[in-house]
């Protein structure tokens, strides 16, 4: 199991500013080990962000987005305490979810 | 034959059962794509009309209504911060590419109402070229690119 995903939500005047650091190795496919084998591609693919049950974001990511991906993003129809719910699988299908109350 | 007979029993009430729910509108299709990947769209290479086609589109034009920031120049190709806004209306989704990476789409953002249409995260860039924010609003493609040079590179070893 992944590490736990840093999240800070907080109201930014009427809408919500969501920061999301995951930790995640990102491997792209393309490099090589020391013996010039290929390392295998590992890599989030999906992440949704949802509040109160609805999608704020959903996003599908390829093996470029950079290693322990940060994202940053703002949606409305929130209020502080509130909570965001950030949740990503990757290519081996593994998955973590996190979340995070929204702060004044 | 006993066996055949069940599963497609199976596979037909499972497929009735997502009718009905998506009916009752418990699983909107949309939920349902959230989970997709689109493989074909990640496997395109340094062209952004076959990545535009592969996404769903037919061709992008160009539009002063995107602004993406990043360094002109990164020292780090591994970690290269972006920051797109839309001005379209009705956007509907902002992808990040980079032309010479070995496959180009490197993110695609879906902003569902209510979300703003700006994205800020960090991608990896294998050598200095051309960055494409692509925004799709009411079913079409607009797009701005930039070069980011890059002194060290982010896929190779």
């Amino acid at each position: 199991m992944a590490d736990p995903m840093k999240i800070r939500a907080a109201m930014v005047g009427d809408k919500v500013e969501v920061k999301v650091l995951m930790a995640h190795e990102m491997e792209t496919g393309q490099r090589k080990d020391a013996k010039g084998a290929t390392i295998p591609a590992w890599f989030i693919q999906n992440v949704t962000a949802t509040v109160n049950g609805r999608t704020v974001l959903s996003a599908e990511w390829g093996p470029a987005v950079a290693k322990n991906p940060f994202l940053s993003f703002r949606f409305s129809g929130a209020k502080a305490g509130d909570k965001v719910v950030i949740a990503w699988t990757d290519n081996h299908g593994d998955k973590r979810t996190d979340e995070a109350t929204i702060t004044a | 034959m006993k066996m055949d007979r069940r599963r497609v029993l199976k596979g037909a009430s499972g497929m009735a059962v997502m009718s009905l729910a998506m009916a009752a509108g418990l699983v909107r299709p949309g939920t349902a794509r959230a989970e997709a990947w689109n493989k074909a769209a990640f496997e395109v290479k340094g062209n952004l009309n076959e990545a535009v086609k592969a996404l769903g589109g037919s061709g992008a034009t160009e539009s002063k209504d995107i602004v993406m920031s990043s360094p002109d120049i990164a020292e780090n190709g591994a970690v290269v911060p972006f920051t797109v806004t839309s001005k379209v209306p009705h956007t509907e989704s902002i992808a990040l590419l980079v032309e010479k990476n070995p496959n180009m789409l490197a993110a695609d953002f879906t902003i569902p109402d209510g979300t703003e249409p700006w994205i800020n995260t960090r991608i990896k860039m294998g050598q200095t070229s051309n960055v494409i924010a692509l925004v799709k609003a009411d079913g079409k493609y607009y797009y701005t690119s930039k070069e980011v040079k890059v002194t060290l590179g982010g896929c190779g070893g």
